[in-house]
């Protein structure tokens, strides 16, 4: 068993980051226009609404190490502690270890609804060890939900054994429709006991995807389709994967950048391939959402990040400390059911206080001319207010806004996939990072920021503001960009030479 | 004459439950063959099935001790540029 410790980013100032619920909760809910039986079943799931990542957790075990294809953005050989991407884990564990554990963090995170299984390899391809988990989890924690992701090579296979558990949620990886497509993202998979490479093996992957995903949703199970951004390999091709995966029945698409460095020793990373930025990824989730439920909050944790989105407190919960730890069932599952009601009440109230307290943008603007939209990025530990100094900030929530209304884009992570420092040899500091990070917006709200990064940020040309601490997320964004609009700062587009500053 | 697992296996369990002679089994630091067990898979497969499957390049020899899955076979990185890479790293 491997013994490497799991960094988690610390408990404080992560806890309760993520975007508010009215931030969330709005315009920019992309589960509304779900059918009630949909939304019953994702309301409370963190990874499917943006609302529910707020209040519930959700965990994964490591039970699936084997894997059954090879994908270009992957290296099999990798478990670095420092690492927070897909498919990275410190510790693999047995079924009966992976029960005990979640048994263990249901008992001490109360908002824990949603466990799942997605790795490091297909845990398809670990049908004994994946289903055993399950079987068992299904007996002692009923009221928890279970999911699993595959790259369904071995999906329709599975649909029965599937079909047997309390599963109702299912994630496939679908980076391709075209078998052309897919021999530059897949360069072999295993298939009736043989290696298949290039363009044959792609074209059997697209196969059982495509076939698991329809016997899926013709038996109600919900699908969600992951495809991972690959500028110049797939990028003009998702629109048609939306489309496709949409008529089959996915519920929910959720493009995410590719993660590639040189440092971590696949394909895409050492050959150079580069991931989207900031606005390509945005536009093509913007184009994909004309044809589909898209998810815009993905936070592309590791394969046993354990805790509320975008938090890791897997090393509150290794082995070694969850087999001294003394767990009554019965009472844990009480605890989680009266947190939870309280929750849905609490949110069910800030719903109907927010439909009574709704002002329309365009009457706050009063503008008379065309004005262009703008992204703003925004410092939060939480609560649906502006509350966090710049320098504290572990992620920023970007919104866009513009004459008609405030829209939540994405969240951007500080230091997302590396926390490793000095030995990873980067140089960059991490005030620069920072500016990287916060390409394309113009703004960034904050409730208060030290004098030098003010300074750089302007240099940069981004405009610091802490004129709005406390204040709701929306209505601040509002605000500025009324001010902006006043002050024929947008009746134009954005000087070139501006936007590339914060490239 | 028989496969053998050496120390790049990331122990990730693929090879074992496809094994048709049983002969592969989980050990520490890395899952081994029993080279008394390994037919090579001749009789029940093409292609022997640890080395069809196995992710990892060089972690499985064949009976002449090479490796059964040569540096770029699998990742498709070609060796040199890997080298290269790896080089600018240390240098950082």
């Amino acid at each position: 068993m491997m013994e490497l410790k799991v960094i988690g980013q610390s408990a404080d100032n992560t806890a309760e980051s993520g975007c508010s619920a009215s931030g969330c909760g709005g315009s920019s809910d992309q589960l509304s226009h779900l059918p009630d039986h949909i939304r019953d079943k994702v309301h409370n799931h963190p990874c499917y609404s943006e609302e529910a990542h707020h209040h519930f957790a959700r965990m994964h075990v490591a039970v699936a190490p084997a894997c059954n294809i090879q994908c270009h953005y992957c290296n099999r050989k990798y478990d670095c502690a420092n690492e927070s991407r897909p498919g990275v884990v410190s510790e693999l564990l047995t079924p009966d270890q992976a029960v005990k554990k979640v048994m263990a963090v249901a008992a001490n995170i109360p908002q824990m609804t949603v466990l799942g299984i997605a790795g490091p390899g297909d845990p398809l391809a670990n049908p004994e060890r994946t289903f055993d988990t399950f079987r068992q989890l299904t007996e002692k924690a009923p009221d928890i939900k279970l999911c699993v992701s595959t790259n369904g090579l071995s999906l329709p296979d599975q649909v029965d054994e599937l079909c047997k558990h309390n599963i109702d949620h299912v994630t496939i990886t679908i980076n391709c429709v075209d078998p052309d497509v897919g021999a530059k993202i897949y360069p072999w998979i295993f298939w009736n006991n043989r290696r298949i490479k290039g363009r044959k093996g792609a074209k059997i992957l697209i196969e059982q995807q495509q076939k698991g995903l329809k016997m899926l949703t013709d038996r109600g199970i919900l699908v969600k389709v992951n495809s991972v951004m690959i500028p110049g390999v797939n990028d003009q091709h998702l629109e048609e994967v939306s489309k496709v995966v949409k008529e089959k029945g996915a519920f929910l698409h959720n493009v995410m950048p590719l993660i590639a460095e040189a440092e971590h020793g696949t394909f895409y990373g050492v050959m150079g391939q580069r991931g989207p930025t900031h606005d390509e990824l945005q536009t093509l989730q913007d184009k994909c959402a004309g044809d589909m439920n898209m998810m815009r909050h993905c936070r592309q944790c590791r394969a046993d990040a354990v805790g509320m989105l975008g938090e890791d407190r897997g090393d509150e919960f290794t082995m070694e400390k969850v087999e001294v730890m003394d767990v009554d069932y019965e009472q844990a599952m009480k605890k989680r059911a009266d947190y939870q009601a309280e929750i849905e009440a609490k949110l069910e109230a800030q719903k109907s206080s927010a439909n009574e307290t709704f002002i329309p943008l365009t009457a706050l603007t009063k503008q008379k001319k065309e004005t262009r939209p703008v992204l703003m990025a925004v410092a939060t530990s939480g609560g649906g207010v502006i509350n966090q100094h710049f320098g504290h900030a572990k992620e920023f929530l970007i919104y866009e806004a513009s004459m008609t209304d405030v829209r939540f884009i994405g969240h951007r992570k500080v230091d997302l996939y590396c926390s490793g420092g000095d030995t990873c040899g980067d140089a960059e500091t991490t005030l620069q990072k920072t500016i990287r990070l916060l390409e394309g917006c113009e703004t960034v709200l904050c409730s208060k920021i030290g004098y030098e990064p003010w300074e750089v940020l302007e240099e940069s040309g981004i405009q610091p503001n802490g004129e709005h601490a406390m204040e709701p997320i929306e209505d601040a964004v509002a605000k500025v960009y009324a001010e902006m609009a006043e002050s024929g700062q947008l009746e134009q587009q954005r000087q070139a030479d501006q936007l590339q500053a914060g490239a | 004459m028989a496969y053998e697992i050496i120390e790049s296996c990331v122990n990730c369990w693929a090879c074992e439950p496809l094994c048709p002679s049983d002969a592969i089994f989980e050990a520490r630091p890395h899952f081994k063959i029993d080279a008394k067990k390994c037919t090579e898979c001749e009789g029940d497969h093409v292609d022997p099935q640890c080395v069809s499957i196995c992710p990892i390049e060089g972690a499985i020899l064949n009976p002449f001790s090479e490796p059964a899955n040569p540096p770029g076979s699998l990742t498709g990185i070609p060796p040199e540029r890997m080298e290269e890479v790896m080089a600018e790293i240390q240098s950082r």
